[in-house]
């Protein structure tokens, strides 16, 4: 009986480990960019994907056939969602300026398209996961592309080769 | 453009740079997880021990003072004689 349990929790560890190794490189990723930080030097990514796995970890035998990297994913979302709250309050209209492409969205935008374009989860799921309307999740996800592809000429940051023309 | 090559656009632009797993990831992940979850023991525990000691103060306290027993009279006088 004790020799069935150790081995348990020997498979349980394996198995784990393997989890981590295969997730974490795209989670980190994820993670990075929703925080919107740069990509070498992303202190809030790595904790909250640390916290996010450790989440998981503490779940992985409640987890019964489910997806570890979708249950891994929805921590890190919660987790993000959660402490954006406080970080940036209600609206999100706090802008963190870093290297990364996606600065310049909020963070609600910011998870929304993580979360449909990057990791391609569907728009009724993105919505459940983040307690909001369907048709809500859409415009949000429209508004960050189009901010994205077209950014606005007011906000965008001074480029080295453009020089305004002495009048 | 097209709706389609619009998100492949925005694709390209997130799937850029991917960052550096740290090295002693797997270690802290462990570290923290099992905290939860030896936490999460405790707290069990503690619930249950919560929950019987409720319970046995409440036998006991039935026990002493039976609520179910019909306190005696005392508003009819005694009868003292016939």
């Amino acid at each position: 009986m004790r020799e069935r349990h150790a081995s348990q929790v020997g498979r349980r560890a394996r198995e784990f480990e393997a989890f981590v190794a295969g997730a974490a490189g795209r989670l980190l990723h994820a993670a990075t960019l929703l925080t919107a930080e740069a990509p070498a030097d992303n202190p809030r990514a790595r904790r909250l994907l640390t916290l996010a796995l450790a989440q998981t970890y503490a779940s992985w035998d409640r987890l019964r056939g489910e997806d570890p990297y979708a249950r891994a994913r929805q921590h890190l979302a919660a987790r993000f969602a959660h402490g954006a709250w406080h970080r940036y309050g209600l609206l999100g209209r706090h802008h963190p300026d870093s290297g990364s492409v996606l600065a310049r969205l909020s963070p609600q935008e910011r998870l929304i398209l993580v979360l449909r374009l990057y990791e391609g989860v569907a728009e009724e799921q993105t919505a459940a996961l983040l307690g909001l309307p369907s048709e809500r999740v859409q415009g949000i996800y429209a508004r960050a592309m189009a901010t994205l592809l077209h950014p606005p000429r007011s906000a965008a940051p001074a480029v080295p080769g453009a020089r305004t023309v002495p009048s | 453009m097209k709706p389609h090559e619009r998100e492949a656009a925005v694709r390209r632009m997130l799937e850029r740079t991917p960052p550096q797993v740290p090295p002693g990831l797997h270690t802290e992940v462990v570290r923290r997880g099992g905290r939860m979850l030896r936490r999460r023991t405790v707290a069990r525990r503690l619930m249950w021990l919560a929950l019987l000691a409720a319970t046995l103060a409440f036998v006991i306290w039935a026990w002493t003072a039976r609520p179910w027993v019909e306190p005696p009279s005392t508003t009819t006088p005694p009868v003292s004689k016939w």
